[in-house]
């Protein structure tokens, strides 16, 4: 009995400058396979479905359990992680494409690096330095953590910048994902007490302005973040600072 | 202009409701007047013609106000990369027809000021029902006018859907949804009102 085969068609480039080109393989078909490992197959033996020997599919991943964010791809039109998306719920064949909002470095691999600098951006961390021991910070009430840990399960994966129609070469638009860090470490009992910084970071050019609610970002992000909730939190919240800043205010911090 | 978008933005987003908004409202109700014949039209925007200070309101109320909102409205437009096909949500489609809905009002509105406020202070045409009832005798700009009210109609009550969130007011996923509702009523009752007055120049 023949061996089972999978079809992918992977769009590819060579380097940052190169035109992108589709290439498709075939690759034996195993039971519970997820795209990660039908890209090991290829790796292993990198031949074209014209049967030539060509350079293996390079992407990018980690975990392996959709925690780090890395191995994000467009796999059959939607944004994902390749590790976490089975080939038995897939149609074929399989179109594999990178997230093309983000420069692409080789075939699948793209450089996130906007993401970090936009969480720099932000001041998403919680500053607890000082010049002395400054103790035990406040403690946080139990069941807002639980709601903050929602926040936190942010992988900076990029889909929601992918399917975001205004995150674009033609915007300046961070993005869902950096806004929402900010409402979860305004809501950390420390990291409330620069609260006033963050949102004034996201009134500036490229920040929260710059959403056009089509909510696509909270219908692809796949830990189910309420990215298009946070985002209306801090609309209010950027509102109220904004106020305090022209009109004045001793809580403005 | 450094760090002015938030302001810019904030203001586009207030001037769409007021005044923009409550002058759509307040003109397609005067417009409504024509369903019960011409002279009780005429009354109405007689009245409205002869009001105190109205240059200043021209400018203040109606013009500067649209004027903003349609220049950083085009320049939202044109910096926006629609995906519906890729991403057919509800939302996402309300956002595409936002921004084209946005360009036919502009458009429309250009003509509409051409054929009436432009030609009355020029002098060339008079403000009464006759002047609605020639332009309407013509089909296709009859047709021109239904899709130029819809259009504004659907632009103000999705913009009013907009306006809740972008000033933080229906922040959570119910609130959102019930105010879809909301202003699903509020683009049903104005396209009523507007395409009534419409039907009563024919």
């Amino acid at each position: 009995m023949a061996e089972e085969k999978l079809t992918l068609i992977i769009t590819r480039q060579d380097n940052r400058d190169s035109a992108p080109y589709e290439e498709t393989f075939h690759v034996n078909y195993r039971k519970n396979m997820n795209i990660i490992s039908a890209l090991m197959e290829i790796q292993r033996n990198p031949v074209n479905a014209e049967g030539q020997h060509v350079a293996p599919v390079q992407w990018e991943s980690n975990c392996l359990e959709e925690v780090c964010g890395a191995c994000s791809m467009v796999i059959n039109g939607t944004p994902q992680q390749a590790c976490s998306t089975l080939v038995d719920k897939l149609e074929q064949p399989i179109r594999i494409q990178p997230m093309s909002t983000f420069p692409v470095e080789r075939d699948l691999v793209i450089d996130r690096s906007r993401m970090f600098d936009s969480l720099k951006k932000v001041k998403a961390w919680i500053p607890i330095d000082g010049t002395y021991d400054l103790g035990p910070g406040p403690k946080m009430p139990e069941n807002k953590r639980q709601w903050a840990y929602e926040l936190s399960k942010c992988m900076t994966c990029g889909v929601c910048l992918e399917a975001c129609p205004n995150v674009n070469s033609k915007s300046d638009f961070i993005g869902p994902a950096p806004l929402s860090q900010v409402r979860l470490f305004n809501a950390h009992p420390t990291g409330e007490m620069h609260k006033g910084e963050r949102l004034n970071a996201l009134m500036e050019d490229g920040g929260i302005s710059g959403c056009g609610n089509s909510q696509n970002c909270v219908q692809v992000c796949p830990k189910g973040i309420p990215l298009t909730t946070s985002i209306a939190a801090l609309n209010r919240d950027t509102n109220i600072q904004s106020f305090k800043n022209f009109f004045g205010s001793d809580h403005s911090y | 202009m450094e760090n002015k978008q938030f302001f810019y933005r904030r203001l586009h987003s207030l001037l769409g409701v007021v005044p923009i908004g409550i002058f759509l409202i307040q003109h397609l109700i005067v417009n409504h007047f024509a369903v019960y014949g011409p002279e009780s039209f005429n009354k109405a925007a007689h009245f409205m013609e002869s009001l105190p200070f109205r240059y200043a309101l021209e400018i203040f109320v109606i013009f500067l106000p649209i004027l903003f909102h349609a220049v950083l409205g085009v320049y939202i437009v044109l910096v926006a990369k629609n995906n519906v096909k890729r991403y057919g949500f509800f939302r996402n489609w309300m956002f595409f027809l936002q921004r084209i809905t946005g360009i036919i009002t502009l458009i429309f509105i250009v003509w509409h000021v051409w054929e009436t406020r432009v030609q009355i202070g020029l002098g060339t045409q008079e403000l009464d029902y006759s002047l609605m009832e020639n332009i309407l005798s013509n089909p296709v700009m009859f047709g021109f006018y239904v899709l130029g009210i819809v259009s504004t109609t659907f632009h103000f009550a999705n913009g009013l859907w907009s306006f809740l969130v972008s000033w933080g007011i229906t922040a959570t996923p119910r609130s959102q949804r019930i105010a879809t509702y909301a202003t699903l009523i509020v683009f049903v009752a104005i396209t009523y009102i507007g395409l009534r007055a419409l039907f009563a120049f024919v």
